[in-house]
């Protein structure tokens, strides 16, 4: 038995499951509100704008975390390819978490937008408008949400899988409530 | 811990499971993206029905693409502290930058055969806030509605003789504008027209006590009628020219700016509707346009005036066309700043 823990520590599972709901929500609401004229394209763009932010805060506590506490090792009868996929798609996850917000920072500054937060907050331009950059950064910002988006889904069905039919106690690891079934992992 | 490699029943159901919420998810994400509502009004139909038959103006404003640029600044004389709290109302002076315009996607129009003229304007406040509205120079809008205003410019590409007349058939409010561009008088000069917020907005004083709002820009300089023919005969560039010349000849060119407010009751969620003739008005400051620029270098060409950029003491009403106008102007920006190259700066004014 090493010393490795069984699961994450519980600021980590809290903060997964606020962070995914939350990306969900931004990533439908952004392609929402960018395809509508109607009155509430304003107030999603405040949300989208305030929780981008908030996320942008929330994300530099969980790469912290992680790198304070580790993460809980995979079973050891998970194929090499399943291991280094899951590897490979938690660092790719990581990577959009941190850069989707700058790059909606940036692509509104190069467009010389004020950036105003939800209660009136204003975040100061660290870029002056720019054509070319502004549309570098609204491009990425745009197809690397849909890659985003297609990763979290992927991330979601693999959760499933671990919960549902491999049952192997991966999915328990980052399950926010306690095990259930506690023979499952100790075994 | 099942067998790897064995699928029981429940397995099975639980792979169906699995599927379900992936297309499930997949399905909800293109159903908000508008992929499966194709009568959805976006601003990508916004701005492919504002799109003349000769083609996108490549690096230009969707609409309203032939335009000029000033700066200048705001003199507030801190009347407007009773209606709003906005820094901008504070009696001092704000710097100013905003953009002369004709209501065209072309932006080689002619300037005789546009009716509809603009400005842009933004003020800059400390702590980076700004003030940003776009009025025009007639006294009410076409239509109520956004959707109204996507039909008008349909029906207005249409060679259909009939279409125009069920438009105004189906949009009864459409009157008033067509009276106003029949008969209201055509003049030489960007600096005699008035221009118009039209859409309302709300103001919030100091107390907290909100009013709703429309405003305008009245020209100090005195309008000269002129006919149609007579301004196509001066040349297709002559509003561009003219106001160069006078600002530098005659100096700066200044505009009152005036608050309406509205009466309880008065419409504040359409913009085609006129607010009854003595509602009160507050002038709050005086605009002084002091240099003109050509747009290709100028300081307006990188702004969107986009009129839901406002400062705290300002903010949108039920009037549905600010939300739709943001959303249509931030594509056509988009648009623009990836076509820079096909409306090349000068080489002098390459960063």
């Amino acid at each position: 038995m090493s010393n490795a823990p069984h699961r994450f520590a519980l600021l980590q599972r809290l903060l997964h499951w606020l962070m995914a709901a939350c990306i969900f929500a931004m990533l439908f609401i952004g392609v929402g509100m960018v395809s509508t004229v109607m009155p509430k394209y304003l107030p999603l763009i405040l949300i989208h704008k305030t929780l981008g932010v908030a996320l942008l805060a929330l994300v530099s506590i969980r790469v912290a975390l992680r790198l304070y506490y580790g993460a809980p090792p995979l079973p050891a009868d998970l194929p090499m390819v399943v291991k280094l996929g899951a590897k490979l798609s938690h660092q790719m996850l990581y990577a959009l978490m941190v850069v989707m917000p700058l790059l909606g920072l940036g692509m509104l500054w190069a467009a010389a937008y004020p950036v105003v937060l939800y209660g009136g907050l204003q975040i100061p331009a660290l870029l002056p408008q720019s054509d070319g950059l502004h549309t570098l950064l609204w491009n990425a910002h745009v197809y690397l949400g849909f890659a985003f988006f297609a990763l979290a889904l992927l991330h979601l069905a693999a959760g499933l899988f671990h919960a549902l039919i491999r049952r192997d106690g991966v999915f328990e690891t980052i399950a926010p409530l306690p095990l259930r079934d506690k023979t499952t992992s100790a075994q | 811990m099942n067998q790897p490699g064995k699928l029981s029943r429940s397995g099975l159901g639980s792979l169906v499971l699995i599927a379900a919420v992936l297309a499930g998810g997949a399905a909800a994400f293109a159903y908000t993206a508008g992929w499966l509502s194709p009568g959805r009004l976006t601003p990508e139909r916004m701005i492919e029905a504002l799109t003349p038959p000769s083609g996108a103006p490549l690096g230009h404003r969707r609409n309203h693409a032939k335009g000029i640029c000033f700066t200048g600044v705001f003199e507030a004389n801190g009347t407007g502290v009773e209606l709003s709290r906005a820094k901008v109302f504070a009696q001092g002076r704000y710097p100013a930058v905003g953009r002369f315009n004709l209501g065209t996607a072309d932006p080689n129009a002619v300037d005789a055969t546009v009716r509809v003229r603009g400005m842009g304007l933004l003020i800059s406040m400390a702590d980076g806030e700004e003030w940003r509205t776009a009025m025009i120079s007639p006294p009410i809008f076409p239509v109520s509605t956004p959707q109204a205003f996507h039909d008008l410019l349909h029906v207005s590409g249409s060679k259909d003789p009939e279409a125009m007349k069920a438009f105004a058939r189906a949009n009864p409010e459409f009157a008033a504008f067509a009276a106003w561009a029949k008969s209201a008088p055509w003049t030489a000069s960007y600096a005699e027209e008035s221009y118009n917020s039209l859409d309302s907005f709300f103001f919030t004083d100091a107390n907290g006590g909100d009013h709703a709002v429309r405003w305008s820009l009245l020209p100090s300089a005195q309008p000269i009628p002129i006919s149609q023919a007579d301004l196509e005969e001066r040349g297709p560039d002559f509003l561009e020219q003219e106001i160069g010349e006078r600002v530098r000849v005659a100096g700066p060119q200044t505009w009152t700016m005036v608050i309406t407010v509205a009466d309880p009751g008065d419409p504040t969620a359409d913009p085609s509707k006129a607010w009854p003739k003595g509602r009160r008005t507050v002038e709050v400051g005086t605009l002084v346009v002091r240099r003109i620029e050509p747009e290709r270098d100028g300081s307006c060409r990188d702004i969107n005036f986009d009129p839901t950029v406002l400062p705290p003491g300002i903010r949108v009403s039920d009037d549905p066309f600010p939300a739709a106008r943001s959303s249509v102007y931030r594509k056509s920006y988009d648009l623009r700043a990836a076509e820079a190259k096909d409306y090349p700066r000068t080489e002098a004014a390459k960063p």
